[in-house]
């Protein structure tokens, strides 16, 4: 089977991905004319629309709230079935009854993002003034745009003060802005495998992945719901490149190596020889099927644009003066999208800025991607600190 | 944090009392958090660490312990003036690359520092370099000299002129002996350099 068959076998049309986009089957937040969301591109947006999922129970004091930011890719159903896939939740290992993120003792939010595909208004959304997907109309989103949205959602749900904002990734991102933005509303931090800015290299990936996306003549120029099509090629040659920054050298050597794909002997060709081949083709033709290609655009621009420091005169210990809150970074050794480096930049500024600050530096080899994985000293230092930041904020158990 | 004894250390039981309740703390090589734990519930201190070893940090994080993984010798520059009430460093500074440094950071970022460290001078080591002539192996010093992660020692002597060339005040100043009691404050420097096995130090600007 060649590439292009396998990925031409999604349907340009019945995307269920584009369903959940207009239609979400999880609790909506509406906001109206009246609440528009005042967006960084300097133009207020409205309607909006949340998607959102909660697990545990609200306390009397609207205290043990823990919102959960998602990366890239992801949704807003790290702990239940995702009615796209039908997969687990991608967080289900931590989140949970008796789990570091206990259901039992708090109450667990989380809301798809802004500009994201799951039905949170973004570019597949429809437009009410056109009755049209905005494709390309939506102003771009930014990191500090998903966050203002989620404090929206937050104030709708009657809560004040988050106990807890915890995100990997892109996630992470929104987890520093949370604090940076509302210092205030954060009691407790943890943002993991992230930094305070999208360096040049990851900006550069992100832009080989638009590219792709774009030159797919099925993109047509961002209106392909108009023609009955998806660039599905596009999206999945991004997703393939992507997904090679979410692994490891090592990673792949030990689940892969130079193995053959259902041959004994090379083809001589451009088939999928390899069995690294014929996994990065499975990944990108999976994706396409749930995930948007505009909505792919402007998150991954919404990651590059994303500069703490440079909001702070570059001074990232300037966005954290007075900060109140209790930060736990973690990071992952053999993650060279976002370095332990990257990271650590992140907890010097909070040195600087005399704040609460653990950090932690987990040795594995399965790159990025850990934060998703079961990694046991992971889980341990989520645990700790949660526990502890619980037991400062005077949630019994 | 080399070669020490398993449970609560008698240098950390001490530190602990020279601690102020209440007060903001950093603790410079904080190992599995021993000494950051015994602060937080005997003496309630807002408690922060620092430990070289990922393994150490990692435990104190799953303790609830607020810990970065972080080198004395590179890490304190991000820290800023005056942040801490007490800034401790113990049994580490024979384990870093510059004392000096280390000590002048200490004294700027805290209003105090506590140091503790193994005395150099002590008798045992005196007896094992001048008599049989071979670098000691103790109780509290268990590395050979190939292996060992401690490349400045210095004797309570030594340490007392460091200060002084700091600039820095000699709050307190107390010996152990290798019994473990405190040794009497009325003893001459020559007999705590002679008999005091660890050193603990409060110094101030």
């Amino acid at each position: 089977m060649t590439p292009s068959a396998d990925i031409d076998r999604t349907s340009a049309t019945t995307s269920s991905g584009n369903r959940e986009a207009i239609e979400p089957s999880s609790p909506v937040a509406y906001f109206g004319d009246d609440e528009p969301l005042h967006l960084d591109a300097g133009i207020d947006l409205s309607p909006l629309q949340i998607a959102y999922n909660t697990y545990g129970e609200l306390n009397a004091d609207r205290s043990n709230a823990i919102l959960i930011c998602h990366a890239l890719t992801m949704d807003h159903f790290p702990a239940s079935r995702s009615p796209v896939t039908g997969k687990p939740g991608w967080w289900l290992p931590l989140i949970g009854p008796g789990k570091p993120v206990d259901t039992d003792r708090y109450f667990v939010i989380c809301s798809n993002v802004i500009g994201g595909c799951m039905g949170s208004t973004g570019p597949a959304s429809i437009d009410p003034a056109t009755g049209e997907p905005y494709g390309l109309t939506l102003p771009v989103i930014t990191i500090r745009d998903m966050v203002r949205a989620q404090k929206m959602l937050v104030e709708r749900l009657g809560i004040d003060t988050l106990f807890a904002v915890i995100g990997g990734s892109m996630g992470g991102m929104q987890v520093l802005q949370w604090t940076v933005s509302y210092p205030d509303k954060v009691f407790a931090a943890l943002p993991i495998a992230t930094g305070a800015r999208h360096s040049a290299q990851n900006i550069a990936f992100h832009e080989i992945g638009r590219q792709a996306v774009i030159a797919d003549p099925d993109w047509e120029s961002g209106r392909y719901f108009a023609h009955g099509k998806r660039p599905v090629k596009g999206l999945a040659v991004a997703r393939m490149t992507a997904h090679v920054t979410y692994l490891s050298e090592m990673a792949l050597h030990r689940k892969f190596g130079r193995n053959l794909q259902d041959r004994d002997v090379l083809g001589f060709g451009f088939d999928a020889d390899f069995q690294i081949e014929s996994y990065l083709r499975h990944q990108g033709m999976t994706f396409v099927d749930r995930f948007d290609a505009n909505s792919y655009l402007y998150l991954t621009r919404a990651m590059d644009y994303f500069d703490i420091a440079g909001d702070f005169d570059g001074s990232l210990a300037k966005a954290f003066q007075g900060s109140q809150t209790r930060f736990c970074l973690i990071s992952f050794s053999s993650d060279w999208l976002f370095p332990t480096e990257e990271n650590r930049a992140v907890v010097h500024a909070l040195n600087a800025a005399a704040a609460s600050v653990s950090f932690v530096e987990i040795d594995t080899d399965r790159g990025h991607d850990a934060f998703l994985l079961d990694e046991p000293e992971f889980f341990a230092a989520i645990d700790g600190f949660v526990s502890s930041a619980a037991r400062a904020r005077g949630l019994s158990r | 944090m080399a070669g020490t004894p398993a449970g609560i250390r008698v240098d950390l039981e001490v530190i602990a009392g020279l601690v102020e309740p209440n007060s903001r703390v950093l603790d410079v090589g904080s190992g599995d958090g021993a000494l950051l734990a015994l602060l937080q519930s005997r003496r309630h201190v807002d408690g922060r660490g620092i430990e070289i070893s990922q393994a150490g940090v990692n435990e104190c994080v799953a303790r609830g312990l607020s810990v970065i993984q972080g080198d004395a010798d590179r890490d304190l520059v991000h820290y800023p003036d005056d942040a801490f009430d007490y800034v401790i460093l113990s049994q580490t500074i024979q384990a870093t690359r510059n004392p000096k440094i280390v000590l002048t950071e200490l004294l700027r970022i805290g209003r105090r520092a506590i140091v503790s460290f193994p005395n150099f001078g002590h008798w045992t080591i005196r007896y094992s370099l001048g008599l049989r002539g071979s670098m000691p192996v103790t109780r509290n010093l268990t590395h050979a000299w190939y292996e060992t992660p401690n490349i400045h020692f210095c004797t309570i002597r030594d340490f007392v002129a460091l200060a002084g060339e700091l600039g820095a005040t000699v709050e307190t100043a107390i010996a152990i002996n290798s019994t473990g009691q405190k040794m009497g404050m009325k003893m001459p420097w020559w007999f705590w350099n002679l008999f005091g096995e660890q050193a603990v130090f409060v110094l101030r600007r």
